[in-house]
C-alpha cells in the first residue's frame, strides 16, 4: 500500500475541492441568472472537460505549462518555478478537468430558484448578499453538495490528465490511481488490487456521507 | 403628468408609468390610504407588471411612482429607489415563501427593520392576526394554500409597508378557501390604513372588494371608478367588453318633434342623459344593462311599457339556476341584446327559442358612448 501516493491524492482531490467551490458558486450563479448572449460559449466551455478524451486536455494543459507558452512563462516569473511535473501543477490541471463537475449541479441547483423567490426576499428589506447567503445558499445545498461528491470522487479517479501535466513523481505527483498503474506495469496484481480496493472504498465512503448530508433536510419544494 | 401637491404630504400612492415597448404602458392612477384599488383587465394587460413596477421590481422606461409623499421612481429625475427602500408589502400569485423556512421565519425575514430579539414575538403577533398559531414551526410544504397565503400576507404586512400589493392572491386556492380569505382580507383593510392595490381579472372578485376599479388593456388604464358607475357607465365599448358587459349597440342621433332620439333601426328611443350634446346624424355607441331591459307580459300591456318598446326574436334561452338568461336578435343589428329573468317568469311568459317578444328599454339605462377620441381615464374625483 502507497501511503504516500494516497496522501498525494487526497491532498489533490480536497484541494480541488477548496478552490473550485467559491468559483463553481460564482460562476454556477452567473450563468444560473443571466441571459447574455456569451452564456452558450461559456456553458461550452465549461463542459468540453467532461467531452475531450483526459489525454488530450492534459497534453494541451502540459503545453501551456511550459515556459515556451505565455501562461507557462507568467507563471515561471511570478512563482518563480515551473508547473509541469509539480503538485501545483496537478493542482490547476484538476482545477481544469473538474469544472464542469463543480460549476453544472451548482448552477442547475440555482436555476431550480424561481425568480420571484429572490424578489420576494428583496421585497421583504433582505439585501442582494443577505438573499444570497439566507435564501439562495441553503436553497442549493443540495447541488453544492452534489457538485463536491462529483468533484472529491472524480479527482480521486483521474488518471490521464494528471499523468501528462505531473508524471509519475514520488510524493509530489503521484497518485493512488497513477501508483496503481505502476504496480500493474511491475507485475504487482496484489499491490494494485489493495490499493484499487483502497480507492473504491474511500470513493464510497465521501459519495456516502456527501448524499446523507443533502438527504437531511426537512423541508421539500412547495 | 401634473404635480400634485396633496401626494407630496399624504400617504397616497401616485403612479403614472408609460412606455412604448417591449410591454406597452400607459396607465395613471392613485390610490388612497385606506382604499383598495383593483387593477382588472385581461391575461397580458399588465397587471403585473405595473405592480412590479410600484413595488421597484420592473423599472419602465418613463414615469413616476410616488408613495407616503416620497418619490420612489421618477424617470426623468433619473430617480428609481431599490424594492429594499421602498417599504412595499407585496404577496405573489403563487405566495413565493421561502420552502426552507417555517411559516415564522418566513415572517420573520420581513422584520429586519426591529431589533432582533424583538422579531420572533413580533412574527408570532402576525402570524396570529392571520389566523394561523400553532403552525408557526411548519414549512410550507407542510400548508394547504390557503394557509400558504395567509403566510404570504403576514411576511407582506410585517414591515408595515406603506403600500401593500396583491397579485392575483386568490387564484391559486379552491372556491369555498377563497371565499373566507376574501372575507379576511376584507376585515383586514379596517385594521391597516395604508393603500391596497389589488390585481384580479376576476370581475366579481373586485367588484366585491375594491372601492375602486381601474380598467386596464394593453398596459392601459382605460376609466377608473366606482363599481357601480363603471359597469353602468363604461367609457367605451372598449371598456364595456372588458367589463363583460353585453348589450353594446351603435345607433344615430336623430331630431324627432324637437327632441333628440337616439335611431336604432327602425326604432327612436329616448334617452335620459346625454344627447343634448351630440350633434344629429353623429354615430354613438351605446349601452344598456341587462336590469333595464323589462319583458312585456302577453296581453297585458301597462303604461310603464310605453318606454321605448322594442320587439325581438328570442334566440337563446340560458337557464342558469332561478335565473333565465334570454338573448334577443334583431333584423338589423348584428350583436344581441341580454337580459335576465327569473326562470319562473320565463315559463309563465311561454317564452321560447324563435318567438318573438317586446321589451321596453329604459330611457335611464341607456348609457350613450360618443366615438372619437374619448378621453380615456376618468378624472379624478375626491373620494
Amino acid at each position: 500500500m502507497d501511503w504516500t501516493a494516497l496522501s498525494v491524492s487526497l491532498r489533490l482531490a480536497v484541494g480541488t475541492c477548496l478552490l473550485l467551490l467559491p468559483f463553481g458558486l460564482w460562476l454556477g450563479r452567473a450563468l444560473a441568472t443571466t441571459r447574455g448572449r456569451g452564456k452558450p460559449l461559456v456553458e461550452a466551455l465549461v463542459a468540453l472537460p467532461l467531452v475531450m478524451p483526459p489525454t488530450v486536455l492534459g497534453f494541451y494543459l502540459m503545453q501551456s505549462f511550459g515556459a515556451d507558452a505565455p501562461f507557462g512563462a507568467l507563471w515561471q516569473r511570478l512563482a518563480g518555478s515551473g508547473l509541469n511535473f509539480t503538485f501545483g501543477g496537478i493542482l490547476l490541471a484538476s482545477l481544469v478537468a473538474n469544472l464542469p463537475f463543480a460549476v453544472q449541479p451548482i448552477q442547475r441547483a440555482f436555476e431550480a430558484i424561481p425568480a420571484n423567490l429572490r424578489e420576494a426576499a428583496w421585497c421583504s428589506g433582505l439585501s442582494p448578499w443577505q438573499t444570497f447567503v439566507r435564501i439562495e445558499l441553503p436553497l442549493v445545498w443540495p447541488g453544492i453538495v452534489s457538485a463536491l461528491a462529483l468533484t472529491f470522487a472524480h479527482t480521486l479517479g483521474e488518471f490521464g490528465v494528471i499523468l501528462m501535466v505531473g508524471g509519475s513523481i514520488d510524493g509530489e505527483t503521484r497518485t493512488l490511481a497513477i501508483a496503481i498503474y505502476d504496480r500493474v506495469q511491475a507485475f504487482d496484481e496484489a499491490g494494485a488490487g489493495i490499493m484499487s480496493a483502497m480507492l473504491l472504498l474511500i470513493s464510497f465512503l465521501t459519495i456516502g456521507v456527501v448524499y446523507g448530508l443533502a438527504g437531511r433536510r426537512r423541508w421539500r419544494r412547495a | 403628468m401634473p404635480e400634485s401637491p396633496r401626494a407630496m404630504h399624504d400617504a397616497s400612492l401616485e403612479v403614472s408609468l408609460h412606455q412604448p415597448g417591449p410591454i406597452p404602458l400607459a396607465a395613471d392612477f392613485h390610490c388612497e390610504p385606506g382604499e383598495l384599488l383593483a387593477l382588472v383587465g385581461p391575461s397580458g394587460s399588465g397587471k403585473t407588471t405595473l405592480l412590479r413596477a410600484i413595488a421597484g421590481l420592473y423599472r419602465p422606461a418613463s414615469g413616476l411612482v410616488r408613495c407616503a409623499g416620497e418619490t420612489w421612481f421618477d424617470a426623468a429625475g433619473g430617480r428609481s429607489l431599490r424594492p429594499q427602500q421602498r417599504r412595499v408589502g407585496l404577496v405573489f400569485q403563487d405566495y413565493a415563501l421561502f420552502p426552507h423556512l417555517s411559516a415564522l421565519a418566513n415572517v420573520m425575514v420581513a422584520l429586519g427593520h426591529l431589533p432582533g430579539p424583538e422579531r420572533r414575538a413580533q412574527a408570532h403577533a402576525w402570524l396570529a392576526r392571520v389566523r394561523l398559531e400553532g403552525l408557526a414551526e411548519r414549512h410550507p410544504a407542510e400548508l394547504s394554500g390557503g394557509q400558504r397565503q395567509r403566510v404570504a400576507l403576514a411576511r407582506a404586512l410585517a414591515r408595515s409597508p406603506r403600500v401593500l400589493l396583491l397579485d392575483e392572491p386568490f387564484s391559486a386556492v379552491d372556491q369555498v378557501t377563497r371565499r373566507r380569505l376574501q372575507r379576511e382580507l376584507a376585515l383586514l383593510r379596517e385594521q391597516i390604513r395604508i393603500p391596497i392595490v389589488l390585481v384580479t381579472h376576476d370581475l366579481d372578485e373586485a367588484s366585491a372588494l375594491a372601492d375602486r376599479l381601474c380598467v386596464l388593456h394593453a398596459g392601459r388604464s382605460l376609466q377608473q371608478d366606482v363599481p357601480e358607475v363603471l359597469f353602468r357607465h363604461p367609457a367605451s365599448p372598449e371598456v364595456a367588453r372588458l367589463l363583460d358587459r353585453h348589450n353594446v349597440f351603435e345607433g344615430e342621433v336623430a331630431e324627432a318633434g324637437g327632441h333628440r332620439r337616439l335611431q336604432w333601426g327602425p326604432w327612436r328611443l329616448e334617452v335620459a342623459r346625454g344627447l343634448e350634446g351630440l350633434a344629429p346624424g353623429q354615430r354613438v355607441a351605446w349601452y344598456l344593462p341587462h336590469s333595464d331591459v323589462v319583458l312585456h307580459r302577453r296581453g297585458r300591456p301597462s303604461l310603464g311599457e310605453r318606454e321605448n318598446p322594442v320587439s325581438g326574436r328570442v334566440v337563446e334561452m340560458v337557464v342558469l339556476g332561478g335565473i333565465t338568461s334570454v338573448s334577443l336578435a334583431f333584423d338589423h343589428a348584428p350583436d344581441t341584446l341580454r337580459f335576465e329573468i327569473s326562470t319562473h317568469a320565463a315559463r309563465r311568459n311561454a317564452l321560447a327559442r324563435g318567438e318573438t317578444v317586446q321589451v321596453s328599454l329604459l330611457a335611464s339605462g341607456i348609457h350613450l358612448m360618443p366615438r372619437g377620441d374619448t378621453v380615456a381615464t376618468t378624472p379624478r374625483t375626491p373620494t
